[in-house]
């Protein structure tokens, strides 16, 4: 199957989530709702559990127990075709540095069965401002030009679900700019973004919600002030405290996502 | 369930075992051998009964692996144990008896050659569950089922392996009907392998109880 | 099934590409198999003289030692760059990754297979090429079933953190029937007067294993790779 109209999706919802492993708990009572058209940010401190709330919803770690919808399906129903519509530019980039830039892209186009796979991957190359640097290997290219070569791999199959793990990490001022207006450009085209960071200066204005993991419990950070400022609230207010901690996130008010055609 | 199986199981393998020495005492005595064939009938029960736990544990891996039942996982980690101790058990009897019926501590007899690289991979699997690390249960799982397909080829291939080579002594192959007390103590050891099973299932069970009241209070 | 076997060759094709341009595993496998040959040599040569039957096994430990080793370096590389994970993120059926992984494996090891095999004639002067085809045939089961449990079991433990301990310690029991046959199929070519008919008996063997284990490892790469 090269197309995969057969499972698509308008949002994600994350039911009482929770992944542990014998005494160890990655995430608790999870629950998120996200919708076509928004980027919600997933902020913490290390070892939070966002890492591991990616993987699940990327459909590459299994739920201990509650679930995780897209849309109708859950990751056992969409199986493959539900893949398709998913994008994960993990930390670690997952790209191959001994192949050149349009080698890794089209590895990737061919894999996704996309058609046409090396006009896919000069488009791609063309939008990442890297078609000089085509057939040079990616051992020789610096973090900020990986990165835009993996967020670019990410897109190809124009995902509805992407999912970003510390994308900001490594780069220098105009690439964090270009990531920026990308972000806002798949918000544009009604792509669900979700993106883990540490970089709150970085997404402060971007981002539709936030919400903040800690020992794999989240809350939302309803304060007033900055990013940074309801951030430090947020990890500095012990986990009782806030009453709404547990309770399914409302929708941005007056922002309903409209039906896909 | 666990809780009335195991007593009741135990305490019936228990007769068994009261009874199978006034049995085996009672046996005739075999012709070439004497008073040391008599090891045989706890030695081939031993064999059963490893060959039992590693049936349960290849089919208990496969449902573990393909319909994550918990359960499945537990009853797995016991056979496996349960497997390696009557495994030893065979091992051990074994050049006990080689050697004072043969004179050689070891011979590469295609059951005893079998029986070994079976522990090996029964170990192996004990370890990865110990030093795998998280997620190693699914792993075990894939290498359980490994295992129990292993068997037939095992077998097959060690028996023609040894029919090629000559033996250095001569290794009388003993007909497995030998009548009563034979019978009785493969009942006794099969028994003696399910109420293993049970108790140490139950204490995965518990094990499994006690990380999730963990989980809970720090819920907290 | 057509798109399977694409997915396979993209796999296969990559790991060529990826191969080609360090050489890295080609170069460090094959010496650790010559090595390996040439330790054993020490061991099983008395008075200027092959101990009689020892190439057979020679021949089969270096290909199972340094498939081993082939093995987690292959698993590795994909490791290092999360590209496993990458992989295993593509809307594709797992076992062809699998299978992808398993046929890029196999290539590397039918070359070192052959300078094994060119090494062991000549330093032990047994007569592996009396039989050429037989051995062939033998060698390829062989290493089919090897490799199609150690791609499995690679795969398995990338994340594991003993993973560079634990795949010989669980390769190796399980894969001794396919030494099994392997040792004793090539020392029935090799011996004085050749016996063909115990050579296709245990090639037989191999055909069964190969077919059970390779089905088993397609069907369990899925629930496995999956946290």
């Amino acid at each position: 199957m090269t197309t995969s109209d057969e499972v698509d999706f308008e949002r994600v919802t994350v039911s009482d989530l929770s992944r542990f492993y014998g005494r160890r708990r990655a995430l608790s009572h999870v629950t998120l709702e996200c919708r076509a058209g928004e980027i919600i940010g997933l902020l913490g401190p290390n070892g939070a559990g966002k890492s591991t709330l990616l993987s699940v919803l990327a459909t590459l770690a299994e739920p201990s127990t509650g679930e995780v919808r897209y849309g109708r399906w859950t990751a056992r129903d969409g199986g493959a075709n539900l893949r398709a519509r998913i994008g994960f530019l993990s930390h670690d980039l997952q790209l191959y540095p001994e192949l050149s830039a349009c080698e890794n892209l089209e590895f990737f186009a061919g894999l996704y069965g996309l058609d046409r796979p090396e006009a896919r991957a000069h488009a791609a190359l063309m939008t990442a401002g890297l078609e000089d640097r085509a057939d040079d290997v990616v051992e020789g290219f610096s973090r900020g030009m990986r990165q835009r070569l993996a967020l670019e791999r990410t897109l190809l199959h124009t995902p509805r679900l992407v999912l970003f793990d510390e994308p900001f990490t490594g780069l220098d001022e105009a690439s964090c700019g270009a990531l920026v207006d990308r972000l806002r450009a798949l918000r544009a085209d009604g792509h669900i973004v979700v993106i883990a960071t540490h970089d709150l200066d970085m997404v402060d204005g971007v981002l539709d919600r936030e919400v903040l993991l800690r020992s794999g419990r989240l809350r939302s950070l309803d304060y007033e002030g900055t990013l940074r400022d309801r951030y430090r609230l947020g990890v500095a207010t012990p986990p009782g405290a806030v009453k709404r901690s547990r309770e399914a996130h409302d929708p941005v008010d007056g922002v309903e996502a409209e039906p896909l055609v | 369930m666990h809780r009335r199986l195991f007593p009741a199981l135990a305490g019936l393998s228990l007769c068994f075992f009261v009874v199978a020495p006034v049995l085996i005492v009672r046996a005739p005595y075999e012709s070439t051998m004497g008073l040391v064939q008599k090891i045989f009938y706890f030695h081939f029960p031993a064999w059963m009964a490893m060959f039992l736990a590693i049936f349960i544990l290849g089919i208990s891996s496969g449902i573990y692996l393909f319909r994550r039942k918990p359960a499945a996982d537990r009853l797995a980690v016991a056979s496996a144990e349960l497997a390696v101790v009557f495994g030893l058990m065979g091992l051990i009897t074994g050049p006990l008896w080689g050697i004072k019926a043969w004179g050689v501590w070891w011979q590469w007899d295609a059951r005893l050659t079998m029986a070994v690289i079976l522990e090996l991979i029964l170990v192996a699997y004990l370890l990865l569950r110990q030093y795998g690390g998280a997620g190693s249960d699914r792993l075990a799982a894939g290498l359980g089922l490994f295992a129990m397909a292993n068997v037939p080829f095992l077998y097959i291939s060690t028996e023609i392996w040894r029919t090629v080579h000559p033996r250095t002594s001569v290794v009388p192959t003993l007909p497995v009907d030998f009548g009563i007390p034979l019978w009785w103590s493969l009942v006794g050891f099969i028994v003696l392998c399910f109420a293993l099973l049970s108790v140490r299932s139950r204490l995965e069970e518990q094990r499994g109880a006690l990380d999730q009241l963990y989980l809970a209070v720090e819920e907290e | 099934m057509r798109r399977f076997l694409q997915v396979a060759w993209l796999v296969v094709r990559k790991d060529l590409r990826v191969e080609s341009r360090s050489k890295e595993m080609l170069f460090t496998t094959l010496f650790f198999a010559i090595s390996s040959v040439l330790v054993f040599s020490f061991g099983f040569v008395r008075a200027g003289q092959a101990v009689e039957g020892a190439a057979a096994g020679i021949l089969w430990i270096a290909i199972a030692f340094s498939g081993t080793l082939a093995l987690s370096r292959a698993f590795e590389r994909e490791r290092y760059h999360d590209a496993l994970q990458g992989l295993l993120l593509a809307p594709v059926d797992r076992p062809a990754i699998y299978l992808g992984k398993l046929i890029g494996l196999l290539l590397l090891l039918a070359v070192v297979e052959a300078v094994v095999v060119a090494l062991v004639t000549f330093l032990f002067g047994a007569p592996l090429f009396r039989h050429g085809w037989w051995l062939v045939l033998l060698l390829s089961l062989g290493t089919v079933g090897f490799a199609s449990v150690g791609t499995l079991f690679s795969a398995m433990l990338v994340r594991t953190r003993s993973r560079a301990v634990l795949l010989p310690v669980l390769l190796y029991p399980v894969t001794i029937p396919v030494l099994i046959a392997g040792v004793s199929g090539t020392a029935a070519l090799v011996q004085p007067e050749p016996d063909l008919a115990m050579t296709r008996l245990w090639a037989s063997l191999l055909v069964f294993f190969d077919t059970v284990f390779l089905t088993l490892a397609l069907w369990t790469f899925e629930p496995v790779m999956t946290e």
